[in-house]
Formats: C-alpha cells, structure tokens, sequence
C-alpha cells in the first residue's frame, strides 16, 4: 500500500536568487496534516526555498507540485489562490492597512474553510482590542499575530511559516508556538523554518536540514540525533 | 471687490487642476509611475469628447458617458499591454516610455485634429451665472468645482472604504506581499490606470468646456498637475484638492496683478511653497 499522496512535492529543485544558485536538486515531500521543519544554517537556502514554493521565485513548473498539479512556474498570486499561505520572514505587515485590514486582505480570495475574522480574534484576543491600529504600530508580537493571522484568513491547505520567532522576546516566542497546535490541527499542513533546533523538532514530525543549497538530512524529528544534526547543519 | 473676484475665480479653476492632479497622484501612490503622458492623456480625452459629441450631435457633458468608459479601458490596455512592463526597481525606464508616449499622442493628435484650436461648445450654459452681490459665478465653473470635489471625495472613500482601495494601498505598501495575498499585481495596476485615466477623461471634457486646446498643450496640464499634487503633499488625496485650489487662486492673483503673469505666478507659489514645505502641505507617504 502506498502512502497517501503528499500534499507537497518537491523534485529535484535548483532554485536562482538572483544570479546565485541558492538550491541544488532539493526534493522534499510534505503529507497531509503534516507539521514539516526546515533547519539550517543562515544562507542554507531555506527563505530561497520558501519563496519558491508560494512562487515568488518562479521555477521549472514540475520541480513543485501541490496537490498533485505542477506549480513551480506559477505567479506568487496563483500558487495563493491554490492554498498555499506564507508567514513571511519580517512579518512584513501593510503599514497603510489596519490591523482588521491586514486580516480581512488576507482572506480577500474568498477561500472556504474554517478560519474566519471572529475565529482569528478568539485564537489573538489582543487583535480584536487593537483592530483599528495601523498594524506597524503593534509590538513585534503583536505583529506577528497579525502575520500568522492574515496567512491563516487565506484558509490554506499548507501554511509556510519562515522565522516566525526571530527578533521576538522568548516569552512571546513561547506564547505564539503554544498558539500553533490549534492553528496547524485539521487538516491543514505546515512547514516552519525555524533557528531555534530543539523547537523545531519539538513542533515537527519530521525535520529536512539543508546545507549549503542541498538536503544534508531527513528524518523523523523523534529519531534524529544531536551528532547527525551536527554534521548536516555544519558539514563535517 | 476684484481681488475677492480673483480669489473666487481662481478656487473655481483649482477644482480642474485639482482632477489634473488626482490621476497622477493615484498612479504615483499605487505604483510609484510618474506618467510624463498624463498632460497629453487630458488633451487625447477632450479630442475624445469633442469627435463624440459632434459625431452624435451631443452636448460635449453627456458624451462623458461614452468618453469615460473609453478612457477607462485604454489605461488598462495601456497599463496590463506597455506600463507594467517596464516597472521594477529601475525609475528610468517607465519615464522614458511615458515620455515616448507623450510625444506619439501629441503627433497623433497633430495628424488627425491638425493644430487649429478646437472647443466643446456647451451652449447656454456657458454664458448663464449666478449673481452674487458684485461676483458673478457662471454656472458651469460651480457645476465643474462640485464635480471635481464629488469626484476627489468619492476617490478618497474608495480607497479607504472599499476592497479595491485596500487592494491598492496593500499593493503600494508591499509588491510582492500583496501578491502572496492572491492580489494579481499586473491587475491591480491595471484597475489604477483604468480609475486614473476616467478621472482624467472627465478633467480633459472640462478643459475642453473651459478654454481652447490643440495638440501641443499637454504638457502645460502636467506641470499644473505635478504642482497641485506636490503643493498637497505626495499620497493625500484631499491634498491635491488644496494643491489645485492654491495653485488656482495663484495664477488668478497674478493675472490679476498683470494678465501676462497668471502662469509664472502659479509656478512662484509652488516654488514658494516647496521652499517653505518640502513634502507639500499635508504629506502622507514617506519616500
């Protein structure tokens, strides 16, 4: 019996960031339901590979399929409007957009699903409080309530979540990963980028380390060990 | 008595410039597009209204029916067909292309209408004007300042109130956030051009009511326009309203003072103006 069909699959992909080649015949599969971490180093590749799924890098159209149709060579706003939502590295909120606006923009393709404004505010009651706010006021917390919240509006089937943590205080760290379980369970899968190793496996079922544009490890995010993690993160 | 008759005068012509400027400055605001064409587009709407309404024998404001929708659907042709793609992170390119374009409408024009002065002739209404006092104000320099600020008023409420006008606010804040959003960048520059280029279709019929024009004289319309959106301040949609007013009541002031000086003394206030206030009067963007 095979495994169910990956919601994501990724073939042997060498994605550009400018004139640099930043990935070297990355393949990768994400399952249904699936949390997925990706570790590594600063410049592994790991934003590189992030924006060529949600096709901010366009790619060879086969090198990604989401659901079984090939998307790699689709724009940013098609792979959107397939389900895929991507919490960018720097939250990179809409200054000219209030909080409630910034959300609201976010579910603007009308996707069904079970991520509503009401539900958004139950999960970040401190949203609700703050909706007229430009969101750039908000504290970086905030605003990355804000972030998780306007990909979420978008009712994606797979949800990208890249840095989530960076430049935040760890008690908020920690408020928003005790948040996550509730966003990631039904259904929808996610992949997180994440420097911090040991919440990222702690989050993830399983884990893929990139190293220099390639995939140095994959595994179960239970099994691997400290050394085998060592070596695909430094290469030694 | 003839100053305040200046005054008021010149606040009526500023509602025009004030439509000169609101198509520039949505665009500028939506996607950073400085169309040097702009002034050439209102002289190509007035041309528009003037073969409408003397092909269907109608009076040059009803053919604003026919001229705006037409106007629309070129700037998105235009936009989505030539402007979009020379946008990115170089500024040059797109003024160059709206540069070439300018001096292609200016001779197309000069080929078709040739360079005798034409005028929309409105009729009665023309002349009619309602007494006040001393001041006379003609009925259709009011009727055209009430539609300039019903139109500037209804473009702030669109882009504050509306989908669409998040739409363009998210795509003017972040390009490629926006997209990720499932907003189609291309479109949605497309939609501003269409909304930039009705206004102008609506500006260009008026200064076709207004004065005469031929094919040359677009690029004076620009620098009225570029003034009242800068005297405003860069992003304020309101401003460009108080830009055109003080730009207007400026040029009437000097030709007051000396009938050759209405223009130079419109460009002394902006200068005076850019002096003192750099950003304009009421910015809102930053950069």
């Amino acid at each position: 019996m095979p495994m169910s069909e990956p919601i994501l699959a990724i073939s042997g992909l060498d994605a550009h960031y400018g004139d640099f080649q930043a990935l070297f015949g990355v393949s990768l599969t994400v399952e249904p339901g699936e949390v997925l971490a990706i570790i590594g180093a600063n410049g592994a590749g790991k934003s590189t590979l992030m924006r060529s799924i949600c096709g901010l890098i366009r790619n060879a159209p086969g090198a990604i399929r989401f659901r079984g149709e090939a998307i790699g060579g689709l724009r940013a706003d098609q792979v959107a409007a397939r389900g895929i939502a991507l919490v960018p590295e720097g939250r990179l909120l809409f200054a000219s957009l209030s909080v409630e606006e910034n959300l609201i923009i976010g579910g603007q393709m009308g996707r069904p699903g079970p991520w509503s404004l009401a539900r958004i505010y139950e999960l970040f009651p401190i949203l609700r409080e703050r909706r007229r706010v430009p969101a750039t006021e908000l504290s970086g917390g905030q605003q990355q309530m804000v972030a998780i919240g306007r990909a979420l509006m978008a009712n994606p089937g797979l949800l990208l979540l890249d840095e989530i943590s960076l430049g935040l205080a760890p008690v908020v760290i920690k408020a928003i990963y005790e948040a996550l379980p509730g966003i990631v369970g039904g259904g929808m899968a996610a992949v997180i980028v994440e420097q911090d190793i040991a919440r990222a496996l702690s989050v993830s079922a399983r884990v893929y380390c990139l190293q220099e544009g390639h995939v140095a490890l994959a595994g179960n995010s239970g099994d691997v060990t400290r050394e085998a993690i060592a070596a695909a993160y430094f290469g030694m | 008595m003839d100053w305040i008759n200046a005054i008021v005068q010149g606040t009526l012509l500023g509602g025009l410039y004030a439509l000169f400027a609101a198509g520039l400055s949505l665009i500028f605001g939506v996607m950073r597009l400085v169309n040097i064409a702009h002034g050439d587009l209102i002289v190509l709407a007035a041309y528009l209204g003037l073969t409408l309404s003397t092909a269907l024998g109608i009076h040059p404001l009803l053919a604003l029916g026919l001229v705006v929708p037409i106007m629309a659907l070129l700037g998105y042709a235009l936009q989505r067909g030539i402007l979009n793609h020379t946008l990115g992170d170089d500024i040059l390119p797109p003024l160059l292309v709206t540069f070439g374009l300018s001096v292609i409408l200016q001779n197309g024009l000069l080929e078709i209408y040739s360079a005798d002065p034409q005028k929309l002739q409105a009729g009665a209404i023309e002349t009619a004007s309602l007494r006040l006092g001393e001041l006379a104000l003609g009925y259709l320099p009011l009727l055209m300042f009430a539609a300039s600020v019903a139109i500037i008023a209804a473009l702030q409420w669109m882009f504050y109130h509306t989908a669409l006008g998040r739409a363009f606010r998210a795509t003017s804040d972040r390009q490629d956030v926006a997209q990720l959003m499932g907003l189609n960048r291309a479109h949605v520059f497309g939609l501003a051009m269409a909304l930039a280029l009705a206004v102008t279709a609506v500006a260009g019929v008026f200064l076709g009511i207004r004065t005469s024009f031929d094919p040359s004289i677009g690029g004076g319309r620009l620098i009225f326009g570029f003034e009242a959106v800068i005297i405003g301040g860069l992003g304020n949609i309101w401003g460009t309203l108080a830009g055109g007013v003080i730009l207007g009541i400026g040029q009437s002031l000097g030709a007051q003072i000396n009938p050759g000086w209405q223009v130079l003394a419109g460009h002394l206030v902006f200068l005076a103006i850019i002096a003192i206030r750099p950003r304009g009067l009421f910015p809102r963007m930053d950069g």
